[in-house]
């Protein structure tokens, strides 16, 4: 069988998985009757509805797709990665990772990383730029964020502030 | 006159210095972050929601409404001069605001869009106080039964417009439903889905959802695009208000435009896209007088009626928030969460329990329309240069305003990590071809339709023809259906699709 529609295709499968995930989970919960549902019954009913909806998608994706095939294209993994990886390490390094002993940074540093490593997710990519950019941040972040919003955060790392 | 009273009071309450100041900052900061080419006003809503933390509910309304509507702006600006629509409901307005741009006309394009947006927001104003009072009294006489089919009405309504296929976008929101349900349930205090990790058990915050999908997700996707594709007019814009021509031009423009907008936005589901398809292509249906440029090719009605549309139809789609509760569409459920942020449940007990609230509330979005005309428009220039600053500069930021924004919701680094798995999701949807607004806005509904489905089979005792044997249900129900079949049959399918293409 020919697929027509690739994201008609995949969306749908997705969806199958997703509403089925959902429904499974749901059945662990108590039921019970329409008159006193349990903490399952919506969950479940929804999650079969989007398992329905999502083969519906796939089956209309095998039998009748739009003009130009559509295509899903060659996935973004170098934004992708970095960027996600860019969020990830802004998080590791304002918070630490108390679990396997990562010290908290604080928001200096964690900006200085998040710059660097979002900066290599475009197409140019120049060192010196990226310091001036994270600079400027780091400057823009603490005067409204931390002076004048004053919300909570560790800005320095707590081996210095103690 | 009760109209005149409540709005006394309102711009009583907002008409401080002190308020003013917070609807400006707002406007500014709105406008600052939405002008930036591929953040929509829902991502640039979320990313500055931890800015009005700090402040009294009613400062933080107002300077919520302000950067509601520089968002707004911002979107139509990088829309007519980057030819990038920030969001669905300005698609429309890249057809002749970006010619415009091209002939050298930014500037009375940019106006034309701002005073349009200005004199709607006005008349989207007085029908929102208006309407707000006596469609109060509708929504007391609501039972759970009533709420749930006008949920499920406003959800049609959300998929009609939803650009693409139907049954994506009705997957979406049932996606976006059984999010919503993560967390702990009220009735038996269960965690649900939660998977014993502590934090998912106070469920999955609405502004992570949000950053990670129209964000991150956004972000991904501008970046798999080549830097060169991309064509910015950085020339310089010097007539910024538009000739008497122009003016003679879109008034008419502008008050049809309003009149579309204001009557689409109160219908549940959200009128603002459809208001400016349609507001677009009345205009075009209108002759063109001699010596006029044809539509497409930059002709100022295109810009202001659709613009004017949009924005009455935003203003109106409070009313149904602010009297029943239901968000009409994504911006709006973002709305709902800011409010609850500040302890404000969104619905009919508003007006009563908190009438200067209330009232505040209608006034700060008058004095957000203002604050757009007054300092925006002379600032349109500064706006022009933030779009040369190359987006290799921008991007970084972006993340990193949406990292701080997510960590300050609540202090605490697993927001961080739930929104770099949504925005991995968010770069799925986006290549799948699947609309996320939608499932912003089951989510935030979710647990609302939950409720009122329990309650109001727990009434009926199980019995389901509850929903159709209650006139006010069954009404709203019969609306959806109609919707549904509406838009399902040929001839209308065809011309939606006609008119999503031409995007």
């Amino acid at each position: 069988m020919l697929i027509k529609s690739e994201k008609d295709f995949f969306s749908g499968l997705m969806f199958t998985i997703v509403g089925g995930a959902f429904a499974f989970g749901a059945t662990t919960y108590n039921i019970g009757t329409g008159a006193r549902m349990g903490p399952g019954y919506f969950p479940l009913l929804l999650g079969i509805v989007l398992a329905i909806l999502g083969m519906i998608i796939t089956a209309q994706a095998l039998i009748s797709g739009r003009p130009g095939g559509d295509k899903i294209g060659a996935f973004a993994w170098r934004p992708l990665c970095f960027i996600i990886g860019a969020n990830l390490l802004f998080g590791v390094l304002l918070g630490g990772l108390p679990s396997i002993g990562v010290p908290a940074m604080g928001l200096i540093v964690a900006i200085y990383g998040l710059t660097l490593v979002a900066s290599l997710a475009g197409e140019r990519f120049n060192f010196k730029e990226v310091l001036i950019v994270a600079t400027v941040l780091a400057l823009m972040s603490y005067g409204a964020f931390i002076m004048l919003l004053k919300l909570q955060f560790p800005v320095w790392p707590t081996f210095i502030t103690g | 006159m009760d109209l005149i009273n409540n709005l006394t009071l309102g711009f009583g309450v907002a008409f401080t210095f002190q308020n003013l100041i917070y609807a400006f900052i707002g406007c500014l900061l709105g406008t600052l972050i939405g002008v930036l080419p591929g953040l929509g006003p829902v991502a640039t809503i979320a990313m500055l929601l931890p800015a009005t933390y700090a402040l009294p509910p009613l400062a933080a309304l107002i300077m919520l409404a302000g950067i509601y509507y520089g968002a707004q702006y911002g979107g139509s600006t990088t829309a007519i001069l980057v030819n990038l629509p920030g969001e669905s409901s300005s698609v429309v307005t890249v057809l002749d605001g970006y010619q415009m741009a091209r002939k050298g006309r930014a500037g009375p394009a940019l106006a034309a869009a701002g005073l349009g947006s200005f004199f709607a927001g006005c008349v989207g104003t007085l029908i929102l106080a208006a309407f707000a009072a006596p469609l109060t009294e509708v929504a007391f006489k609501f039972g759970p039964a009533e709420y749930f089919s006008l949920m499920i009405l406003g959800l049609i309504g959300a998929v009609v417009l939803a650009s693409g296929s139907l049954l994506k976008a009705v997957a979406m929101i049932v996606l976006g439903l059984l999010l919503g349900l993560v967390g702990t349930d009220v009735n038996s205090g269960v965690a649900r889905f939660s998977f014993d990790i502590p934090e998912l058990t106070d469920g999955i915050g609405f502004i992570v959802i949000a950053m990670g999908v129209f964000g991150y997700g956004e972000i991904i996707q501008n970046l798999s695009h080549s830097e060169e594709k991309r064509e910015v007019f950085t020339g310089k814009v010097t007539h910024i208000y538009p000739s008497m021509e122009d003016f003679k031009r879109m008034t008419p423009a502008v008050l049809r435009g309003t009149a579309l907008g204001s009557a689409l936005g109160i219908l549940p589901g959200g009128g603002a896209l459809l208001a400016a398809f349609a507001a677009y292509t009345i205009e075009k249906k209108t002759k063109l007088k001699p010596g006029e440029v044809p539509f497409g090719q930059g002709n100022i009605r295109g810009v202001a009626a659709p613009e004017s549309a949009n924005n009455a139809g935003s203003q109106t789609s409070f009313i149904p928030l602010l009297t029943l509760g239901i968000p009409p569409n994504a911006v709006m459920a973002l709305m709902v969460g800011a409010m609850t942020i500040h302890n404000i449940q969104p619905g009919p007990q508003v007006m009563t329990s908190n009438p200067e609230l209330f009232w505040g509330l209608i006034a700060s979005m008058w004095i957000g329309n203002l604050m757009l005309v007054v300092l925006n428009l002379p600032l349109i220039g500064i706006w022009i240069k933030l779009l040369t600053v190359p987006y290799r500069w921008l991007f970084p930021a972006i993340v990193l305003f949406c990292a701080i924004g997510v960590y300050s919701t609540n202090n605490n680094t697993w927001d961080i990590w739930m929104v770099a798995l949504f925005g991995v999701i968010g770069y799925l949807f986006i290549k799948l071809g699947t609309e996320p607004a939608p499932l912003l806005l089951g989510f935030i509904l979710g647990p609302m339709m939950e409720e009122n489905l329990r309650r109001a089979l727990l009434l009926s005792r199980g019995d389901w023809s509850v929903f159709v044997t209650r006139p006010l249900s069954a009404g709203l129900l019969a609306a959806a259906f109609i919707l549904l079949v509406v838009v399902l049959s040929p001839s209308v399918k065809s011309k939606r699709e006609e008119a999503f293409v031409e995007e």
